[in-house]
This record gives structure tokens, sequence and C-alpha cells, in this order.
């Protein structure tokens, strides 16, 4: 069995409402967490995480001006200065498939539907902690790999192309800030 | 926490993607518990935790309720805008995503109900405000009768009949518009719902 120590993770909590973050920060620190970061935007969230670096993003969907969803294309560039591949927890009260669809094309890490509870909050932040998934980079998507399972029977065309591997790797900050002088 | 370094990262070129792989950053945080006697259950605390705090659900139902009231009085006063719909979607939205956890469960459902309304209507000004105006003051009927004995019973009833109409509503709307009518048709992935 597998226990989280929370009291050495950092969170974001983004959510317009009030009483939705009282609940959220109250549930994150009986688990354990010591620090909870809240904003109440998705453009203030977007400064927040910049400047804090939390290790797990909790946010609502529908916000005013700058939403969860913005939220998570924003985070979500690969050539951004910041982490972009912290896991995305995105809390809702949208329910319906479509839109399950549409959060996880913006490189949301998991999704839990309103109404919230401790069980399904703590399962989705274990999932992200304990089975990280790779990250897929293509023309249009940057964010963790949206196949849950392994098919082959998929012919559709989003299909991914096999091909030669070359292993590529990334170049150190040191290099990348030389060449850009 | 700890961040992987860059060079930690490994890149694998396909034909159409890359696939990129680190160490788990967050590895450190997890502990293997040998003792199956370790009573610690942080789900249950958190649980407790949630109960000590219901004693403020109602002040905040209230206040949601009325929140979702004075963005109609405002549309009622002015007309629907952008502004003014996505406010009253939101309201209603939040509704339906709070009642449950604050005990207001009728609440959400009916919320849930005036949402697809707002969402899937062709025209929100051609929307009957009776339609509206009933989900709006079943509603408050709901959070304020909370504690009545016989309140579970009607509000139970209320709503499957507010969504029923409401429904009826949206189907006949949306006849000409296949795409919205199979959106509203689709099942929730909540399960219970």
């Amino acid at each position: 069995m597998f226990r989280i120590d929370f009291n050495k993770l950092r969170f974001l909590v983004c959510d317009d409402n009030p009483h939705m973050r009282r609940i959220l920060r109250t549930l994150l620190h009986s688990f354990g967490a010591r620090e909870v970061y809240e904003a109440e935007d998705g453009a203030t969230a977007l400064e927040m995480y910049t400047h804090y670096v939390p290790d797990i993003v909790i946010t609502d969907w529908a916000m005013p001006i700058f939403d969860g969803l913005e939220l998570a294309q924003m985070i979500r560039q690969p050539e951004s200065k910041g982490n972009p591949y912290a896991p995305i927890i995105m809390l809702t009260g949208h329910s319906d498939k479509r839109r399950v669809t549409v959060a996880r094309d913006a490189g949301v890490t998991e999704f839990l539907a309103k109404p919230i509870s401790a069980k399904g909050l703590y399962q989705r932040i274990l999932n992200v902690v304990a089975n990280p998934r790779p990250f897929i980079k293509t023309k249009t998507y940057f964010g963790p790999d949206r196949r849950r399972n392994t098919s082959t029977a998929y012919i559709g065309p989003e299909r991914r192309v096999g091909g030669e591997v070359e292993v590529l790797q990334q170049p150190s900050l040191l290099d990348k800030a030389k060449s850009s002088i | 926490m700890g961040k992987n370094k860059p060079s930690d990262i490994e890149v694998k070129a396909f034909a159409t993607h890359h696939v990129i792989t680190q160490p788990n950053p967050l590895r450190t945080v997890l502990r293997r518990v040998e003792d199956e006697k370790d009573s610690d259950d942080p789900v249950a605390r958190a649980e407790q935790a949630l109960a000590g705090l219901s004693g403020e659900f109602k002040g905040w139902m209230l206040a949601e309720a009325d929140r979702l009231s004075a963005a109609y009085a405002h549309i009622r006063q002015d007309g629907f805008n952008q502004k003014a719909s996505e406010e009253l979607f939101r309201a209603a939205h939040d509704i339906k995503g709070d009642a449950a956890t604050f005990g207001f469960f009728h609440a959400g459902t009916v919320a849930d109900s005036l949402c697809r309304v707002i969402e899937h209507a062709p025209d929100l000004k051609k929307v009957p405000s009776e339609l509206i105006e009933h989900h709006i003051n079943a509603i408050q009927a709901i959070v304020n009768d909370h504690t009545k004995f016989d309140a579970t019973m009607v509000a139970t009833e209320l709503s499957r009949r507010l969504r029923r109409v409401a429904d009826e509503y949206l189907a006949h709307a949306n006849r000409d518009r296949p795409e919205h009518l199979e959106a509203i048709l689709a099942p929730s992935i909540v399960p219970g719902e």
C-alpha cells in the first residue's frame, strides 16, 4: 500500500467560487498538505503558477474572462519558461463526455466531475503522483498521453504513426543560454 | 519538490509525434506502508473536516441561490446580453456543482436543468421566462425549506417535473439542430445522475 506525503507537495487551486475554494483548501489540508495557493481566476492562477511552481494544479473550468481550459492550454506550452509538465486536475460541474474530450485535448491530466468528494479528489491526486503518463507532442497537441489503454484497434485519422525511433536528448539550460547569446 | 533537470528528459521522435518521458518528479512523495495496521486514513480525516464545515453550508447555499436570483433580476431589467447570460449560467453552474456537496442534492438537479436550458436553447430571448423563473424559484424554495420534513419528497417531484419540461422545450427548440439534440440526449458521466 502506498501513501502520499502531502506535506511535500505544493498545490495551486483555481476556482472563482469562494465556497468551493474553501472546500478544496479544507480537503487538501486534511490530507496533510501545507502549501496550498489559491487563485480566483485563470490569469491570477497563471501568474501564481510561474511564481510558486506548484507540483499539482487543481482548476475549475467555468470562470469569467480566463477559464480553466485556457489556463491548461497556457501551462501546456512546450517552449514556455515555466514547467509545462505539471499535472492538472480539472474539477468541474460539466459532466458530459464531450467536455471530457475537450479538457483532455487541452492537456488536462485528470478530470473530476462535481460534486466533489474527499475520496474522488484523493484518488485523482494519487493517480497523478503514482502513475504519471509520458507526454506527447504533435503538431496540434502537447500534453500527457491521451491513451489510457494500449489498443491497436483504432484506425482513425488521428492514429499516431510509428517509424524509426530516434532518441533526442534535450539541450541543457546552460546550452540553451549559450546558444542564445 | 525537486524538479527534473532537462538532461533527465528523454525525447523519442516518431514520424508524427514525439514521446517525452522523464523520471517521475513526484516519486519522492510516495511512501510504501508496510504495516497493515496503519490506521491513518487521509480520506476519512478529510471527510471529518468537511463535516466540520457543514454548519456553514446552508448560509453558502442561500448566498448561491441569491446570486442566481440577482443574475436573473438583472436580465429582467436590462434584457439578455452576453455578460448577463454568462453570469446567469455561472451562477446556475456553481449551484449544480456545489449543491450536493453542501447537502442540497435537489437544488443541484434543478440547477443542472437550468444550465441545460441556457446552454442549449438556440436563442435565450425566446425561452419562456416562466421556464427560467420556475427553476430559480424551485432552487430558492428547496434551499429555504430544506429542513421541513416533507421537503425532500416535494423537491424530488419538483426537480423531476422541471427537468421533463425543460427537456421537452429543448427537444422542440433544437428539432432542426441535430448536433445539439445529440448533446442534450448524451448520458452524463457522473454515476447515478
